[in-house]
């Protein structure tokens, strides 16, 4: 079968209407093919709607490809706060990233611990379902509390609900100034440690990273005054973890984790209690890690095929490998409403197996 | 506002129902005395009452299931209540339901400074959240004006905001976890002290969702360093149009302040004569706030002072100190309390783009005209959730229907605008037969088909939200 391209939303519609077996949705192919299916393209839904800089608000449509908004963004000195990752590098794969996929991947970098994630700034969208339903839902308005929140529901979805085909959301302006410290030689435990001292800090640290080996990173971005006198404090406040010195920013390279990029083995994510992070770490025997958002994100590399969750046992959070097909495992009460929700939005199964794959 | 004809199937039922329940929670728990029951008849929209045909007030989560199992095995619609703060009528009761309340479930469970949380159980006031950990430094960030009296619960499904939310976010940014308990009486663990789901986001969807799809009964929320302090400016204007270009122009400046109030000349007046705070006799104020360190602080209000001064205000007062930020708050603060001595009033909270302001207030000013209303306007401009006040008579025969017809109109003209029915408040039976100004019917369908996967039976707080007309086919069966 041809790959279909829908140039708007009534042909998306149609295209769904008219499936007769599963899709692969496909944004700017920066996931790989994880599944079978008849190719349907998103492309054609591509471009920016509104942008009002004073106001915060951006429209797209899901096809734009990220660059393109952020090359608009940043015409007017304001940008997405959350940091997309780019993870082509260390997954090894192309692609351009596209709005839909970052907002059906909820994706959020280092800056996630102070502002939130993708679903944080998704205030409205448009999609049609698995019936081929258009729907609607939010608004372009940063409070609203109509009716439900299938934003939230659909941000993160992995696109198992239905296609995005157009987002409203909020954007922030970007800062003057930004500074980095690097406090050397802690080991995990320890630096976790202090990185949650800088994040109760009132200093507003928009990063906290650690590198093994390498060192632990703390950001904070703003005025230039206000850069400076905060950078000071922090380095006062962290004394006890040694001397704090400002480097380079190294915030892109967190955020894409490319300190794995080079390191053989499977990617895994995991979300965790920071104060948790060291010692669920220390007992899977990775290959390399980076701890980011204080120790409440850590992206390992694992000897290929290893079962990651055995080896960790019970912990609060989950853990998912990005480097073959994985879902993480539902309590029953959960996985009952999750399958309940998918037979609602595509009763088909076009979007997901019973997998949930 | 029509409710739902109670079922007397149900009301027949009553005694058999009220054993049942009495037979899983304990004595003191289950109320169903006519007089009694007076106390859960209506929220703080109390234009609408109807007692409930048994309020039950459970002290933990497995009493909660318990009680819910038995509710849904009669076939007993259930409103859940926080502290009975909605202003959309969210906990009002039909005839024929029981008031599930979660207040005596109040306690602090678990707290951690490292990793920012704490762990409440949902009847815990929002005040008191930040209550539990500010001698540490801390606090919790959404702040609803009703924030001494209402509960977590309410927050959670109302999506609560409040005046800070510019920077910090609303319940939904703050949210970490929920132990939910659902119609059936199943109990679950959504989210935890971590960042993020790792398959659909329930808890995104469950916050908001207006008490519909379960009764959160413990909640773990985020909690932030507090700042070193904060300083408000108040900035007066002859026009409510320069106001409102001020406030998009210190946006695009690249300040983000975590408050931007906005009065309009009727709101300013009112609180003038009430809590004589000193404000300057003009058509429009800006109450600007930041955050940080002195120095931090004075440098963003002097870039906020440099922006106003091209609007040329007819006032620009900075707080020097704690005393005077306490002043030029103070007016903001008593608004209501001053509006409510002056009448009887309707807050709305309809929210609209910044960009439209104008427009949308001087549209305002000319329904107000025509209803022979008076509308006073104070708002949190810098997200653009209006707080329209409309000013009526209730003991004056038909002016509380002419007052909610007004209402709707303001709201149909929030939407025009490219805004919403509701910014904070929720829906409730207030804006429900709004719902479809708003929305198409695909767009309410995919909402109920939500509640179908959690609530089969429509049996959780059925009559809210939504128009009764779209859901009667469901309710009924």
């Amino acid at each position: 079968m041809n790959d279909m391209r829908p140039g708007d939303e009534a042909e998306l519609s149609e295209a769904i209407r008219a499936a007769s077996g599963p899709l692969r949705v496909r944004g700017g192919g920066t996931r790989g093919a994880a599944r079978e299916g008849a190719v349907l393209e998103t492309a054609g839904l591509a471009g920016i709607r509104l942008y009002e800089p004073g106001a915060l608000t951006l429209v797209a449509g899901a096809g734009t490809p990220l660059a393109e908004i952020d090359a608009a963004l940043a015409a007017e000195g304001q940008r997405l706060p959350f940091e997309v990752p780019d993870l082509r590098a260390v997954l090894g794969r192309a692609g351009v990233s596209t709005l839909g996929g970052v907002v059906a991947e909820n994706a959020a970098g280092p800056r996630r611990v102070a502002v939130g994630a993708a679903r944080d700034f998704c205030l409205g969208l448009r999609m049609v379902d698995g019936r081929g339903t258009v729907i609607r839902n939010g608004g372009r308005v940063m409070k609203n509390v109509t009716g439900y929140d299938l934003v939230k529901l659909m941000a993160g979805s992995r696109g198992q609900l239905g296609v995005l085909t157009e987002v409203a959301l909020k954007v922030l302006p970007r800062p003057e100034a930004e500074a980095t410290l690097c406090l050397p030689g802690l080991d995990d435990a320890r630096a976790v440690a202090a990185m949650s001292a800088a994040l109760g800090s009132p200093w507003e640290v928009t990063g906290a990273a650690h590198l093994l080996g390498r060192g632990t990173y703390l950001r904070v971005e703003g005025f230039e005054g206000s850069v400076r006198y905060r950078a000071g404090r922090l380095r006062d406040l962290l004394a006890g973890f040694g001397s704090a010195a400002e480097v380079a920013s190294p915030w892109s390279a967190i955020r894409d984790v490319t300190p794995l990029a080079e390191v053989p083995g499977d990617l895994w994510r995991l979300h965790l209690v920071p104060s948790e992070a060291a010692a669920v770490v220390a007992r899977l025997g990775a290959e390399a890690a980076v701890y980011d958002w204080g120790g409440g994100l850590v992206w390992l590399r694992m000897a290929p095929g290893v079962d990651l969750r055995a080896r960790a046992g019970a912990f609060r959070g989950h853990a998912t490998c990005l480097s073959r097909p994985d879902a993480v495992p539902e309590s029953p009460e959960i996985a009952r409403l999750t399958a309940g929700l998918r037979a609602q939005f595509d009763p088909r199964g076009l979007f997901s197996d019973p997998a949930g794959a | 506002m029509d409710m739902p004809i109670p079922n007397a199937a149900i009301l027949d039922r009553k005694a058999r129902i009220v054993a049942e329940l009495r037979r899983v929670l304990p004595a003191d728990a289950v109320i169903e005395d006519g007089v009694e029951l007076r106390a859960y008849e209506c929220d703080a929209l109390s234009a609408y009452r109807c007692p409930p045909l048994a309020a039950i007030l459970p002290r933990n989560t497995a009493e909660v299931a318990a009680a819910l199992k038995v509710c849904h095995a009669e076939g007993v619609p259930v409103v859940p209540r926080g502290a009975g703060t909605s202003l959309a009528g969210g906990a009002l009761p039909t005839a024929d339901s029981v008031i599930l309340g979660i207040a005596r479930m109040n306690a602090v469970l678990e707290v951690s400074y490292p990793d920012r949380y704490i762990r409440v159980e949902a009847g815990r006031t929002n005040l008191s959240v930040t209550g539990a950990v500010e001698e540490e430094g801390f606090f919790y960030a959404p702040d609803p004006s009703s924030q001494l009296a209402c509960a977590i619960a309410g927050n959670i499904a109302m999506n609560s905001g409040g005046a800070h939310c510019l920077k910090y976010g609303v319940t939904t940014n703050n949210l970490l976890g929920v132990t939910m308990v659902l119609m059936d009486g199943t109990v679950l663990e959504i989210g935890g002290p971590w960042s993020d789901a790792a398959g659909l986001d329930l808890l995104g969807l469950v916050c908001g969702s207006e008490g519909q799809l379960g009764v959160v009964t413990e909640a773990t929320l985020r909690i932030l360093p507090k700042p070193e302090g904060a300083l408000p400016v108040l900035i007066g204007f002859d026009s409510s149009e320069v106001a409102g270009a001020c406030v998009s122009d210190i946006i695009k400046a690249g300040v983000l302040p975590v408050a931007i109030e906005f009065m309009d000349g009727p709101c300013i007046k009112a609180c003038e004569a009430f809590a004589k705070a000193g404000y300057p006799d003009c058509e429009a104020l800006l109450i600007v706030e930041v955050e940080g360190a002195e120095a931090e602080i004075r440098h963003q209000l002097g870039l906020i002072t440099d922006i106003a001064r091209r609007h040329n205000p007819v006032e620009l007062r900075e707080a020097a100190d704690a005393d005077q930020a306490k002043r030029i708050w103070l007016g903001r603060k008593s608004a209501f309390g001053a509006m409510g001595q002056i009448n009887d009033y309707m807050c709305l909270d309809g929210t609209i783009p910044v960009s439209s302001l104008p427009m949308v207030l001087r549209r305002i000013g000319e329904l107000s005209r025509d209803y022979g209303l008076d509308v006073a306007n104070v708002f949190h401009a810098g997200d653009g959730n209006m707080h329209p006040l409309i000013l009526y008579n209730a003991n004056t025969p038909g002016e509380q229907e002419k007052c909610e017809a007004l209402g709707a109109d303001i709201l149909r003209l929030c939407v025009e605008a490219g805004g919403c029915l509701t910014g904070e408040h929720g829906v409730g039976i207030e804006k429900r037969d709004l719902m479809e100004v708003q929305y198409g019917p695909a767009d309410l369908e995919a909402q109920l088909r939500v509640k179908d996967v959690f609530d089969p039976q429509w049996l959780l707080n059925p009559a809210k939200v939504f128009p009764l007309h779209v859901t009667a086919s469901r309710r009924a069966g």
